[in-house]
């Protein structure tokens, strides 16, 4: 009698699961039969429309710029300013107008030739009609002409070295006259690469050109996906459903990674993690209380614990990309003793003071160890973690409500920015003010000199601790080439990548 | 039986405009604004504010209450900050999403805990209901997303059976679309079915201690055959209710394994939109998560006296 009625009862619930085993059985259908002309890479950041002129952050360059859109110059994996659409250029004698000679044969994606009024149209439209923050780096252009078809002429209001390499960053981007009508949603450019379809907050797909005037990229299909999480993405990789995890959020899964199937790329980026101070008031508004920071942390173990040991150390405000690098790690060497006499000078021992930590991944890894460090020496850290971006942007970057934060400064050559007397930081820029405009209007030497001068006296002063530079973490399936191993400018190249 | 229905919409309207205030204004207390957002670490204050001018967020409240209001009514939620776009069609989107993940979930956790739970009650003495009854128990104690997670190491990353995350939908392919669904789906349904298989063994066994299954026995029927023909109609009454109570907190769970999987519902849609400080998406989705709560308390008090005559009557 026993049996049969668990028998009964057994099978209900194996019905059940039948429901499960039924949907399984199409899972050994789903392709292991490689394409290997097309390939799904994986992101963080997504963009929220396609559209970089009306909407600020990285995620839309990061797909769009080099991919779709192209400037008159690009920046090589190096962070030297290479031919993009211009030719060549030449600087007339007073370096305030550049001559740029296009290209010839260069078709946009909607069939139309470029031109020199397409170069007038797209950079007289920044100033107009942009709403993107980063437009105000083309504020220093007084007027475009376009003597033939081929030939731009730009006249700056005062010579810059530094326009030249905005011109690299997604403010150089050229359209068509006629391609800017729903810049939202439809991207039309003169890239290698067209949009075959954006489902927001998921994918992008890119489709190869057939009529792009460089080099035909190795392939036909690209796929972006978006992933907030690190360990999501990490295992779409293991399972196969992507190829490439382009900016690893979480070093530590790396190790994961350490075999012959997959292929760990660590390079830089323009990201510099910056402990930073409150220069303007409060506890370190003293510069012997920043001293004291600065000798009490040990960056190395900072970089080790916070983030698995990817990444540099720089010391300064400036990646080693940038033509004005200079290794300025000595400067202020890992002393706890002195940093201890330095707070004891500062009279700040046992004083609380506001750290404010973004709940971003490696900002609350950092915040860990560094205030364990400060403790050493008798530097008492309160810890406020705050939501990023929506609160620590207004907490504490726009009403300078913190005595210390940290934060990934991950804009190009942004020291000037971040050392300017209204930023968040609060330093006394009056040293640096009239050497960076030396430095801008002056040669290309001038300008080199000028800007180490400048990273240099921002070190000296002990304005902010530069933690590490923040590493560009590529995870990849072993047989994909050309993988770019520094993110140096806002574009993550795809024409490049290939499968051996 | 009208008046019961003219007393159910009434109360129905009335929480979903105490509800449009409470969201309203709890949204007017978070830090931090979509403009300030949008442009980042380069925006100067002047152009935050122009930002806000635009986005209308420099009007009283109370005109940015009603206008808002006023176009839920026809069904338009508005403008996103953040994308510029609708947002009536991203909700529509990303809600199917979560309903077919959703009902899929409690489908499967009925079909699981309403089998289960009858056997171990009707077995509850012997060491087979014993198993299924401390089974449950762990079932409960594991939340959900340690469970996709699970799921994911097991069935995906070792196996191999399952995509690790992503949606289809089922246009591009019914094969893609079901395959995608079945890991957040047993994610999410496992531990509703270990909650609901506690409660129908419990429901069971108090039903079989009734006088009238008593009399069905004596009448010749077998145990079984008298919980069948007498006993589960009568055990279903709560369990209705709890399995209503429990798709509404699918709801939230949903929210959580939509990031693991990587699902584009209204989860992940809420998550974007608090994260860019896009209130106005915020509370277009929150009202449209209260709406759905409320129908599926609507719908359970419509079942309850469906199964039930005596409380059909007494209405």
């Amino acid at each position: 009698m026993k049996t049969p009625r668990i028998m009964t009862w057994v099978a209900a619930a194996a019905a059940t699961s039948l429901l499960l085993t039924a949907c399984s059985a199409g899972a050994s259908d789903s392709g292991d039969a490689e394409q290997k002309d097309s390939m799904t890479i994986a992101f963080t950041a997504e963009p929220v429309n396609l559209d970089f002129t009306s909407t600020s952050g990285v995620a839309i360059p990061e797909a769009l710029m080099e991919n779709v859109y192209e400037s008159l110059v690009r920046l090589d994996d190096e962070g030297e300013i290479q031919p993009g659409l211009a030719e060549d250029w030449s600087l007339s004698d007073d370096r305030r107008t550049y001559t740029f000679d296009l290209r010839e044969g260069v078709k946009f994606s909607n069939g139309a030739d470029l031109t020199s009024e397409d170069v007038k149209f797209s950079y007289e439209r920044v100033q107009d009609e942009w709403k993107n923050e980063l437009k105000s780096k083309m504020d220093i252009v007084e007027s475009i002409e376009t003597p033939d078809e081929t030939t731009v002429e730009i006249e700056l209001k005062k010579p810059s070295n530094t326009w030249l390499f905005n011109l690299t960053s997604l403010v150089g981007a050229v359209f068509d006259t006629e391609g800017t009508t729903d810049l939202a949603n439809e991207a039309i450019g003169t890239g290698p690469f067209t949009i075959e379809k954006f489902t927001r907050g998921q994918s992008i797909e890119f489709a190869a050109r057939d009529d792009y005037w460089g080099e035909q990229p190795a392939l036909d299909s690209v796929e972006f996906k978006y992933f907030k999480d690190a360990v999501s993405a990490s295992n779409a990789l293991k399972s196969g459903e992507i190829d490439l995890v382009s900016n690893l959020q979480a070093p530590e899964l790396a190790g994961e990674f350490q075999s012959d199937d997959y292929q760990i790329v660590s390079g830089t980026t323009n990201g510099e993690v910056v402990l930073s101070m409150n220069n303007a008031e409060g506890i370190f508004e003293d510069k012997t209380a920043r001293e004291a920071v600065m000798h009490a942390i040990d960056r190395k173990a900072v970089l080790d614990t916070a983030w698995a040991g990817y990444g540099e150390l720089i010391g300064s405000m400036v990646p080693p990309t940038d033509p004005y690098y200079e290794d300025l790690t000595g400067v202020w060497k890992y002393d706890p003793d002195k940093a201890e006499e330095l707070v004891d000078e500062a009279g700040i021992e046992g004083e609380e003071f506001t750290f404010t930590v973004p709940n971003l991944p490696y900002a609350k890894a950092i915040s860990e160890i560094v205030s364990a460090q400060l403790e050493e020496v008798g530097l008492k850290a309160n810890i406020k973690t705050q939501e990023f971006p929506a609160v620590w942007l207004d907490k504490t970057f726009t009403e300078h409500d913190f005595d210390m934060s940290v934060i990934n400064h991950a804009e190009p050559r942004d020291i000037l920015t971040v050392f300017s007397k209204d930023y968040y930081i609060g330093y006394d820029d009056s040293k640096i003010k009239k050497i960076a405009e030396k430095a801008d209007t002056g040669t290309e030497e001038d300008y080199i000199a000028g800007m180490k001068e400048i990273a240099r006296t921002i070190t000296d002063d002990a304005a902010s601790d530069f933690l590490f530079l923040f590493p560009n973490l590529v995870l990849a399936k072993s047989d994909i080439a050309g993988i770019p191993a520094n993110r140096v400018s806002d574009a993550f190249r795809i024409a490049d990548l290939s499968w051996n | 039986m009208l008046t019961y229905a003219i007393s159910r919409a009434t109360q129905f309207a009335l929480s979903l405009i105490v509800a449009s205030v409470v969201v309203f204004a709890l949204m007017s207390l978070l830090p931090g604004n979509a403009a300030q957002v949008a442009l980042g670490t380069n925006a100067t204050p002047e152009a935050v504010a122009a930002l806000e001018a635009q986005y209308g967020l420099d009007r009283p409240p109370a005109i940015r209450y009603f206008d808002w209001m006023i176009g839920m009514a026809g069904g338009d939620f508005g403008t996103s900050y953040v994308t510029g776009a609708e947002i009536t069609p991203v909700i529509v989107d990303s809600v199917q999403v979560t309903a077919i993940l959703v009902i899929s979930a409690i489908v499967l956790s009925i079909l699981i805990a309403v089998p289960l739970g009858t056997f171990a009650a009707v077995e509850h003495r012997t060491w087979i209901g014993v198993t299924i009854s401390a089974a449950s128990q762990i079932g409960i104690a594991i939340p959900n997303f340690l469970a996709a997670i699970i799921l994911v190491i097991i069935f995906s990353l070792t196996l191999g059976w399952f995509p690790s995350q992503g949606w289809m939908a089922p246009v591009e392919g019914v094969g893609g679309f079901l395959l995608r669904l079945v890991l957040p789906v047993v994610s999410l349904a496992l531990v509703q079915a270990a909650i609901l298989t506690r409660y129908v063994r419990s429901a069971v066994l108090d039903v079989m201690r009734e006088d009238f299954i008593r009399t069905a026995r004596a009448k010749g029927l077998t145990r079984t055959k008298a919980l069948f023909a007498h006993g589960l109609r009568n055990a279903a009454i709560p369990v209705i209710t709890v399995a209503g109570v429990q798709l509404a907190t699918l709801l939230v769970g949903a929210v959580i394994i939509e990031q693991i999987f990587v699902l584009p519902g209204i989860g992940s849609e809420l998550i974007r939109a608090v994260a860019n400080r896009d209130l106005i998406a915020v509370q277009g989705i929150v009202m449209v998560l209260v709406l759905l709560v409320l129908i599926i308390n609507l719908i359970v008090d419509v079942l309850v006296p469906v199964v039930d005559p005596r409380i059909r009557n007494a209405a």
